[in-house]
């Protein structure tokens, strides 16, 4: 869970360690050669588990989300509810009416989103393609791919102190850089792919910079400046579709040309599966994050202004340009989001293209704990939900709004751990404990 | 509520408070050992350690806010139960916390009240908080304006509201935590004079602190805790060598050892600076000054009269209005601090939690802070993690700096520790000027040893020293040449051995010429 260099805090010899008495073996009520002592790896992982770790309190809040998803379900259920007023003639058949629609409900997604079994079964007696077995999977992917760059554009800016509400609009400006030059360019597919993936981090990445820029010199709040910046991109978006060279004249609604195949992100496994060239690049940006906060020289400026600005600047960081370069690096990065939606799945600018993919984002960055290989997790975890939603709802009848109340109380409960802990009845990490009272001797 | 508060004042009550082997632990740490101690009504009781000893933790144990496993704590000889702070109070305990609790934005009697607001009909009733506030100040001596805001109030006055609010709490015993840490010579002086009066008035008070000459001018016992025990108690008539040797277990140099300096040509020169502060007043006004290789040179003066912004503007961390600094003949009026510093200036700045360590990062990140991106740390953009490593821990072992590993988080060290990182950083530079802002402030008797003579050890390898400190004993010891500032200017530069009188007069603002 934790990449980066926060070993547990131990108290400075010089508070007092205990010197720990000269043992005497001879009064030891242990039988010899058993070291009731020594913690097994297991008892280590026990201990570790129910303790309030960060990997305990998302994985419980998870839990809980998914509980409490289950509740509102069958609230919505109209069979199910007219079911519970029969509660006391009938308790039993309520239960089990209310068990089925969840457990189906939560079935069908986890089949939506990673395997369904039926398929597999289908595709060893030849009745399906191996494509189909890989489709929920594909589809998980694919909706990460944006969520993971737009969660990396949200938690870097965390570190650097700075609170990014603006991915949705760099990933907009993403989406117009990337789509144009996608659009408009008529050269070799590789070539034209670079650009537009170059061009929509660029937009985006102007896009952030210039909060940063006003941060630096003005000290105008990033909340408000990216806030506005969100509104402004939008409705930029909507005047350009309808500039000539981009606009589709054989639609009136507003949507843009078509993104010629040649620009349209490569497949990664097969043509039949959607699952595209997005999800690479979003990996690979993670790894270079990962690698950038933990080694690069970029990343301890950064994480310098984040943890303390004055020290940073007495010992010579400048403060102002590492803010501004944050926020540009984080608008790429939401760039490179809007573009994946554009050139990977979309195949037109339309004013919804990017979805909600900036705001999602925060959700993603902070359940994953502003750490990049933490976002990845949760923008794999979102990802699926998005797809298992959607096999929800075609099997199963529940309306993938569900998807969103339930990443919505993940987030919750994450940012609520002393609720999570209280359900959950978890043991206080001992070594926190010991840390927290030590602040000061 | 308050009414009542009142009459309970005027009844004069006292409290003779006893600890019976208090043991407190963190894990395999003994932070508490076995500790017993008595606090007789209407005494003032010294509890004297180093920094990380375990008197902070003995006295939240005491005020509730940490529980103990053993032991037990007696109010006139009934043992209680203390699981909070509301508990201390009750008891008659209060505490004034080495960080104040007060609420910046709101006025003296709205924080006096908080907690225990007089409220008539859902109102507050501001009125009876300000009678409070006067009746009990003028009652202690402590005068304040109960209308005032707090953040506009001087440190020593804010520590005054602490005080009062406390006491309108009816409580007997005082905690004061480290309460002249933040003060100038002055208001420590002051608070002195008050903890007397508040003695002379029945109440009782814990003191706790790291300060010998403090301890020697007000306590009336003195109770010495080394490494979570108590090791010995002393009449307050005893000498400072015997009271550092019992706190450090050693016998401590108090006197710095030097050699005369062979000072060289002029490495600092100040001319004509001024510099504005925060609110836009001239702190420094008008300064001329000149540091030599091989000599150090202290600036005295009571703090808040323009050292501060001086060294900033030297540093490049705060802009200068007129006038020029220049480093060896080169002009670097306006420079940014990292050119400031890479031209051979190490700089260890007066606060270290707010400017001189980044408290997250680990000991060896913090190592360079500076330096992280120049060889063989790192380059433009890849850090070398081995050769940081590397460098730590030559400088843990060079400087002395106690700790489990380079790896650990700077704010875990005690604050002596994490003062030597700095000055291990700042020294691991080739430097020309050494400018070392408050070097000792809040660090235990044996750092502030270690650190004295690193700083004497840089003037005599022939860099140009420059100390600015509020501890007169501090500027008295390392200075060569002593600077007095006073209101943005320097008044006088004097030898060392210069009686304290004058330099007291000097810090006051008198200089001999116009006395006389």
């Amino acid at each position: 869970m934790s990449d980066e260099q926060h070993p547990i805090p131990e108290p400075s010899p010089d508070k007092g360690p205990a010197h720990a008495e000269a043992g005497r073996p001879y009064l030891t009520t242990e039988k010899p050669g058993k070291h009731r002592g020594d913690p097994t790896l297991w008892d280590n992982f026990k201990k570790e588990f129910y303790a309030d770790n960060t990997f305990t309190v998302t994985l419980f809040a998870i839990v809980l989300a998914l509980i409490f998803g289950g509740i509102l379900m069958i609230i919505g259920d109209a069979d199910t509810r007219a079911q519970w007023g029969y509660f006391f003639y009938q308790p039993l058949k309520t239960l089990e009416a209310s068990w089925d629609l969840v457990s189906k409900a939560y079935t069908d997604m986890f089949k939506g989103a990673v395997v369904n079994p039926d398929t597999v079964n289908r595709w060893y007696w030849d009745m399906t393609t191996w494509q189909q077995v890989f489709r929920p999977i594909s589809e998980t992917l694919t909706n990460a791919a944006p969520l993971i760059l737009t969660g990396l554009a949200v938690a870097i800016p965390f570190r650097a102190g700075l609170f990014n509400i603006g991915g949705q609009g760099q990933a907009i400006m993403g989406a117009i850089g990337g789509g144009t030059v996608g659009i408009l360019l008529k050269l070799p597919a590789p070539i034209v792919i670079l650009l537009a993936i170059l061009a929509g981090a660029l937009l985006g990445g102007l896009w952030g910079l210039l909060v940063g820029v006003l941060k630096a010199k003005t000290g105008a709040h990033e909340v408000i400046v990216t806030i506005m910046l969100n509104y402004i991109a939008l409705y930029f978006l909507f005047w350009y579709i309808r500039q000539a060279a981009i606009d589709d004249p054989n639609r009136s609604e507003l949507i843009s040309k078509p993104v010629p195949d040649s620009s349209i992100f490569p497949k990664l496994i097969d043509p039949a599966l959607r699952v595209n060239l997005g999800i690479l690049l979003a990996l690979l940006v993670a790894a270079g994050v990962a690698w950038l906060l933990k080694r690069g020289t970029f990343g301890f400026e950064l994480r310098a202004v984040g943890y303390n600005p004055n020290a940073a600047g007495t010992a010579g960081i400048k403060v102002g340009w590492t803010l501004a370069l944050t926020m540009g690096l984080a608008g790429a990065l939401a760039g490179l989001g809007g573009t994946t939606m554009v050139l990977g799945t979309a195949g037109n600018l339309t004013g919804e293209v990017v979805g909600q993919i900036g705001f999602n984002g925060i959700l993603v960055a902070l359940l994953g704990r502003v750490k990049p290989w933490g976002v990845v997790g949760a923008g794999l975890l979102f990802g699926a939900l998005q797809a298992g939603g959607a096999a929800m709802q075609t099997f199963s009848g529940i309306s993938n709004e569900l998807v969103t109340a339930i990443q919505a109380m993940i987030v919750i409960f994450v940012a609520a751990p002393l609720l999570v802990k209280a359900v959950f009845r978890l043991r206080k990490s001992p070594s926190a404990a010991a840390s927290a009272a030590l602040a000061k001797g | 509520m308050l009414f009542q508060h009142e009459v309970h004042i005027a009844l004069e009550a006292t409290l003779r408070l006893e600890l019976r082997g208090i043991t407190k632990r963190f894990g395999d740490l003994v932070a508490n050992d076995d500790i017993s101690l008595t606090v007789e009504p209407g005494e003032i009781h010294a509890l004297l350690g180093e920094n990380g000893a375990g008197k902070s933790t003995l006295m939240n144990v005491l005020y509730g806010l940490l529980q103990p496993d053993s032991g037990e704590i007696l109010v006139d000889g009934k043992a209680i139960k203390i699981k909070g702070p509301g508990d201390a109070i009750a008891a008659g305990i209060g505490m004034v916390h080495q960080h104040f609790m007060l609420v910046p934005v709101f006025t003296v009697a709205e924080n006096v009240m908080l907690g225990a607001e007089p409220a008539k009909a859902g109102f507050l009733n501001h009125a009876a908080a300000s009678d409070l506030v006067r009746t009990v100040s003028l009652k202690y001596g402590l005068p304040l304006d109960p209308d005032a805001i707090i953040e506009d109030l001087p440190i020593g006055i804010q520590q005054r509201v602490e005080i009062v609010k406390a006491l309108t709490r009816n409580v007997d015993l005082l905690i004061l935590d480290e309460p002249t840490a933040v003060l100038t010579p002055q208001e420590t002086d002051e608070l002195l004079g008050v903890m007397r009066g508040l003695r002379d008035a029945g109440k009782s008070i814990v003191f706790i602190t790291h300060k010998l000459r403090e301890v020697k001018a007000v306590a009336d016992r003195i109770t010495v805790i080394r490494r979570g025990k108590v090791v010995g108690s002393a009449e307050p008539t005893a000498p400072e060598s015997e009271l550092a040797e019992l706190m450090v277990g050693r016998s401590v140099v108090l006197e710095v050892p030097k050699q005369t300096s062979e000072p060289g040509a002029a490495v600092l020169k100040v001319s004509g600076l001024v510099v504005a502060d925060d609110r836009r007043h001239r702190a420094v006004d008008g300064v001329d000054l000149e540091v030599r290789a091989g000599e150090v040179l202290g600036i005295a003066g009571v703090q808040g009269n323009g050292q501060t912004e001086l060294v900033e503007a030297i540093m490049g961390l705060r802009p200068s209005l007129t006038g020029s600094v220049t480093l060896s003949g080169q002009d670097i009026t306006g420079w940014a601090t990292r050119r400031v510093l890479r031209a051979g200036v190490g700089y260890v700045p007066e606060d270290r939690s707010v400017d001189g360590l980044v408290k997250e990062f680990s000991l060896a990140e913090n190592l360079v802070l500076d330096l992280y991106d120049t060889e063989p740390f790192g380059n433009r953009f890849a850090l070398n993690p081995r050769a940081i490593n590397e460098a730590a821990q030559g400088r843990v072992e060079e400087f002395d700096i106690r700790s489990q590993s380079e790896q650990q988080p700077v704010g875990s060290l005690s604050g002596g520790n994490q003062q030597k990182v700095i000055v291990a950083r700042e020294m691991s530079r080739p430097l020309k000027l050494f400018i070392a802002s408050q070097p000792t402030r809040g660090v235990d008797v044996g750092s502030i040893e270690f650190i004295h003579r690193r700083i004497v050890a840089e003037r005599d390898v022939g860099s140009a020293v420059l100390v600015v400190s509020s501890e007169l004993d501090e500027v008295v010891a390392l200075a060569d040449r002593i600077a007095v500032m006073y209101r943005g200017r320097i008044l006088a530069v004097v030898p060392p051995n210069t009686p304290r009188e004058t330099l007291g007069l000097l810090m006051a603002g008198i200089t001999p010429e116009a006395d006389s």
